[in-house]
């Protein structure tokens, strides 16, 4: 029915150290909100994905909390401050306990 | 647009998805949250604290000609050290099914206070953003956001 959502970040492969970097992210997913129902009337389970985190050398440093009312293909962005060369994890775990990652490297200087 | 013709192909319906969505809405007459639901969900979280005014800079658009795809960008002030740092950004939505939208939790490493997101709104309705300091100091902020298509006929 469904394909495998597939992630797509956006994060400068450079920066300076002390830049302010924005990094965006976007994960292919139909966000079923358990609101709708199908033709018979029934409601259609909801399956969203629940949590986004990103982590920078395995330090947490941001994370959202998704509810039904996020969009489609939910998108995400947030800021880092570069100080030191390494590689980000985004992680996102989704309702029926699937987890779907994305590694980056940046390298500071 | 009505279910059968939603229930088509998928691709069909998850193009037709939320206006299916909110139709069957209207239909169930399902109960949508209000103003004192959002501030429930606040009390559950922070108790009869108050909330200040500023520092949140919440950026929706005044009307969204789609209901399905808002963004919404917050920014709050702060200047993101260890000791003075933004904790948590919580957004509600008091005419949506649900009253919640999403929870942030920010760190210092992030510099800066922001992240934009996209959202469903079923119709007209505000936003309600809080913001929790290191330090606990609670803000708040609101917006209206008009939604023309995609809403219970705005």
């Amino acid at each position: 029915m469904s394909t495998k959502p597939t992630p797509r970040v956006r994060v400068p492969a450079k920066a300076a150290a002390g830049e302010m970097i924005e990094i965006k992210t976007l994960i292919s997913h139909e966000m079923e909100s358990g609101q709708r129902k199908d033709a018979k009337g029934e409601t259609i389970p909801r399956k969203i994905i629940n949590k986004f985190s990103a982590s920078f050398n395995g330090k947490p440093v941001f994370s959202a909390d998704w509810h039904p009312a996020i969009s489609a293909n939910p998108y995400q962005s947030f800021f880092f401050k570069a100080t030191e060369s390494g590689e980000f994890t985004f992680t996102w775990k989704d309702d029926d306990g699937s987890e779907y990652t994305a590694k980056n490297k940046l390298t500071v200087g | 647009m009505d279910f059968q013709q939603a229930g088509l192909s998928r691709r069909n319906a998850l193009k037709a998805g939320a206006f299916a969505a909110v139709a069957s809405l209207l239909g169930a007459k399902l109960a949508f949250a209000d103003e004192k639901t959002v501030a429930n969900e606040l009390k559950k979280l922070y108790g009869d604290k108050a909330f200040a005014a500023g520092k949140i800079k919440l950026d929706v658009p005044e009307i969204a000609e789609n209901g399905l795809v808002v963004p919404i960008n917050i920014e709050v002030e702060s200047p993101m050290t260890d000791a003075d740092y933004v904790k948590a950004v919580h957004v509600y939505a008091d005419g949506n099914p649900l009253p919640g939208i999403v929870s942030y939790s920010f760190t210092p490493a992030c510099g800066k206070a922001s992240a934009a997101t996209r959202m469903r709104l079923a119709q007209t309705q505000n936003i309600v953003c809080v913001a929790e300091m290191s330090n606990g100091a609670l803000h708040m902020a609101k917006a209206n956001v008009k939604v023309t298509i995609g809403g219970c006929g705005g």
